[in-house]
C-alpha cells in the first residue's frame, strides 16, 4: 500500500483524565505518535488502557486534558461543540461494538443518515446509498430493519453508513467484538477493501489479534502509555 | 421530511406507553374542558344579561319584597321604556330533584323587557288570556316531555299547596346562551290567590320580587338607577337597582368558594398530567441516549436532537388534545342531560377548546423541556457507553 508522506492524525504531548467523584484517574499519559494517511492501524491492549479514549479523543467526541491533536490538518481541540460535529460529519466515519443502527430506520435510511446532513438531492443519496449497501453485499436488505437483520448485516449497514459520506478516517472500535468468527471475517475483508480499494485510513480499537492481523500497524497501549509493535 | 418521520416511528415505538399517555391526555383535556364549561355555566347568566335593562329590589336583601305599586312610578323616569316584574315561587315539580327557576310574572309586560324569549303570538295570547297558564322554555319542554295543553302541578313552598298550571306557551331563546328552562306563571293569579288565603295582608299581598326596567340608553344605566333609588329613599321599601349584569354576579358571588374550587381542580388535572407526560419523555429519552449519542457523533446537532425530543412531546400531547377536545362535547352533552335543568345554558365554549388547545401545547413543550435539555447536554461518549 502507498502511503503519503504526510500523517492525517498527528499527536504530541496528548493526556487525558477523568473526574470521578474527588478522584483525577489519568487514562492517557503524554501520548505522541503520527497516523500516515491511508494507512490501517489497530489499537491494542487490555481494558481501562485507554485505547477506546484514544479513538474517541481522534474522532473528535472527546476532548484532550493537553496536548496537540490534529487532525486533517485541523487542530480538533480547538474547534467549539457545533464546529466539531460539521467536522465529524465531513471527516470521520463510525463503526460501533454494537452497531449503534437506528431500530425504527430501515438499512436504506441508516445508511441515508450521514447524507442529510449534506446538501445532496433525494435522487443522489438514493444512488449512493444503493451503491454503498451493494459494497457491503446488502442490496436486497434495504428495507429490512435492524431487528430483522443479523449481527453481522448489522455490522455491514452501520460500515455502508460510515463510509457513505465519504470520509477521511473510518474509527472501529470493537467492530468484530460482538460477531461470530465467520461474521468478524466479513466484516474485516470489508474493511481492508476500504483500506486498499478506497484508500480511507482505518483506526481500530479490537482485543481480537486475529482481526488485529488485518491491519498493517498494530500498537499497544498499557496504562494510558504507547508502546510500539510492528 | 426525514426529522418528522423519525419523530413519527419513534413516537410509536412503544404503543402501548404512547397509548396510555394519549389516553392521560384525553381524560385531563375532557375534564379541564368539562370544568371550565361548568364554571362557564356559572356564568351564564351574568353572560346572557341585556345592557339595557336594570334590576331594582329590595335594598335589605332579595327576601323582602317591593311594593306593585312601584311599577308606574318607575315607568314614569325619563329614559325608561317599560318596567315590568317578577317573584321568585319556587316550587317542586313532582320531586325535589326536579329543580328549575319558577317565576310569577306580569304578563302583560314580561316578554316586552325580556325580548330574548320568542314566543308564537298564539301562544303568547293563549297564555295571556289564561289566568292559570305558565310559559315554560324549550329545554324544559324537552327535559320534561311538556307540550301545549299539558298541566303542571306545582307544590309550593314559599307559597303553600299545589298549584295547577296549563302550558299554554313554550318559548326559544334569541341565542344559544339564552335560558330557556325557566318557567313563568301569572303574577295575577299567585296574588288573587293569596289575598283568599290570608284575608289581606298588607305584607304579603300586592308586593313584588323585583322590577327588571328596560332603559333606552345603557350610557344612562347608572344615571338612571340612582334615580329609581331616589325616589323610594326614607319609604317603607328602599330599593337598590343595578344593571343586570351585576345582579346576576351578585349571585354567582354567594358561590364563589366552589367556583374557585372547580378552577383549582381543573387546573391540578392539567398538573398531574403534565407530570405523566413529563415521565413519559424522560423515560423515552433516557432509553435512547445511546441513540442520541450515535447520532450526534455522526454529525447532527444538539438543536436536532432537542427537535426530535419536543417533536415526539408535541405529536402525543396533539393526540390527546385532538381527541380529548371532540369527546367534550359528546361528554358535556351527557352531563347536560343528567343534570337536567340545573344548568340553565350549558355548552362548550370557543374560549373552552381555545383554553384546551393552549393547555395541550403547554404540557408538550414543558414535558420535553427537561428531557431535552439532558438528552442534548450528555456528552458523546458518556451517551455511547449507555445501554438503552
Amino acid at each position: 500500500m502507498e502511503n503519503s508522506s504526510e500523517p492525517i492524525v498527528h499527536i504530541k504531548h496528548l493526556t487525558k483524565s477523568y473526574r470521578r467523584g474527588e478522584q483525577t484517574v489519568p487514562v492517557l499519559t503524554d501520548i505522541t505518535f503520527d497516523i500516515p494517511t491511508g494507512e490501517f492501524i489497530a489499537l491494542m491492549g487490555p481494558s481501562g488502557s485507554g485505547k477506546s479514549t484514544l479513538l474517541n479523543l481522534i474522532a473528535g467526541i472527546d476532548k484532550p486534558d493537553s496536548g496537540t491533536l490534529e487532525v486533517g490538518g485541523t487542530d480538533i481541540a480547538l474547534l467549539s461543540e457545533g464546529e466539531l460535529a460539521d467536522w465529524r460529519a465531513a471527516n470521520i466515519g463510525f463503526i460501533f461494538q454494537f452497531y449503534n443502527l437506528m431500530p425504527v430506520l430501515t438499512a436504506f435510511e441508516n445508511v441515508e443518515l450521514p447524507l442529510l446532513l449534506t446538501p445532496l438531492s433525494f435522487k443522489e443519496r438514493q444512488e449512493r446509498v444503493e451503491l454503498a449497501l451493494a459494497m457491503v453485499g446488502l442490496s436486497d436488505r434495504m428495507e429490512h430493519y435492524p431487528s430483522e437483520l443479523s449481527g453481522g448485516q448489522q455490522q455491514r449497514v452501520a460500515i455502508a453508513r460510515a463510509f457513505i459520506s465519504d470520509p477521511v478516517i473510518l474509527v472501529a472500535d470493537e467492530p468484530t467484538g460482538d460477531l461470530d468468527r465467520t461474521s468478524a471475517g466479513e466484516i474485516l475483508a470489508i474493511l481492508d477493501r476500504l483500506n486498499k480499494e478506497m484508500e480511507k485510513t482505518i483506526i481500530m480499537v479490537t482485543h481480537d489479534p486475529h482481526a488485529a492481523k488485518t491491519a498493517h500497524i498494530i500498537r499497544h497501549l498499557e496504562k494510558g502509555e504507547l508502546d510500539v509493535e510492528n | 421530511m426525514h426529522f418528522l418521520k423519525l419523530i413519527l416511528r419513534n413516537t410509536l415505538r412503544h404503543k402501548l406507553r404512547t397509548g396510555l399517555t394519549i389516553l392521560g391526555i384525553i381524560v385531563a383535556i375532557v375534564a379541564f374542558g368539562l370544568l371550565r364549561t361548568v364554571v362557564d355555566a356559572w356564568y351564564s347568566g351574568a353572560e346572557g344579561s341585556s345592557e339595557t335593562r336594570l334590576v331594582t329590589r329590595n335594598a335589605i336583601s332579595l327576601v323582602f319584597h317591593l311594593p306593585i305599586k312601584y311599577q308606574d312610578r318607575i315607568k314614569k323616569l325619563r329614559g325608561v321604556k317599560e318596567v315590568t316584574h317578577a317573584s321568585w315561587f319556587w316550587g317542586v315539580y313532582i320531586t325535589e330533584k326536579n329543580f328549575f327557576p319558577q317565576f310569577a310574572i306580569d304578563a302583560k309586560t314580561y316578554f316586552d323587557v325580556y325580548s330574548e324569549y320568542i314566543i308564537p303570538p298564539k301562544e303568547l295570547t293563549a297564555f295571556t288570556t289564561d289566568r292559570k297558564g305558565c310559559v315554560i322554555g324549550r329545554k324544559l319542554a324537552d327535559v320534561y316531555g311538556l307540550k301545549i295543553g299539558d298541566t303542571m302541578p306545582i307544590r309550593g313552598t314559599i307559597y303553600p299547596g299545589t298549584w295547577k298550571f296549563n302550558v299554554r306557551a313554550i318559548y326559544d331563546g334569541a341565542e344559544a346562551k339564552t335560558d330557556t328552562s325557566q318557567f313563568f306563571f301569572h303574577w295575577n293569579y299567585l296574588n288573587e290567590s293569596r289575598k283568599r288565603v290570608i284575608a289581606r295582608s298588607a305584607r304579603t299581598t300586592d308586593w313584588v320580587g323585583v322590577y327588571a326596567i328596560n332603559i333606552s340608553e345603557p350610557s344612562r344605566a347608572s344615571e338612571i338607577s340612582d334615580e329609581v333609588d331616589k325616589l323610594f329613599k326614607n319609604s317603607l321599601a328602599e330599593t337598590r337597582t343595578e344593571t343586570e349584569k351585576a345582579f346576576q354576579l351578585g349571585f354567582v358571588s354567594m358561590t364563589d368558594a366552589i367556583v374557585v374550587a372547580i378552577r383549582i381542580v381543573s387546573y391540578v388535572v392539567i398538573l398531574i398530567i403534565l407530570a405523566v407526560m413529563a415521565n413519559t419523555m424522560a423515560m423515552t429519552a433516557r432509553e435512547r441516549t445511546s441513540e442520541y449519542a450515535t447520532l450526534k457523533a455522526l454529525g447532527f446537532s444538539h438543536l436536532f436532537i432537542s427537535g426530535l425530543i419536543y417533536g415526539e412531546s408535541m405529536i402525543i400531547a396533539f393526540l390527546g388534545t385532538l381527541i380529548g377536545i371532540l369527546l367534550t362535547f359528546p361528554v358535556a352533552a351527557m352531563f347536560s342531560a343528567k343534570v337536567g335543568t340545573l344548568f340553565p345554558v350549558f355548552g362548550v365554549s370557543l374560549e373552552t377548546i381555545y383554553m384546551q388547545a393552549i393547555v395541550a401545547l403547554l404540557i408538550g413543550i414543558t414535558a420535553a423541556v427537561i428531557p431535552a435539555f439532558r438528552s442534548a447536554q450528555v456528552p458523546i461518549v458518556e451517551g455511547l457507553r449507555s445501554i438503552g
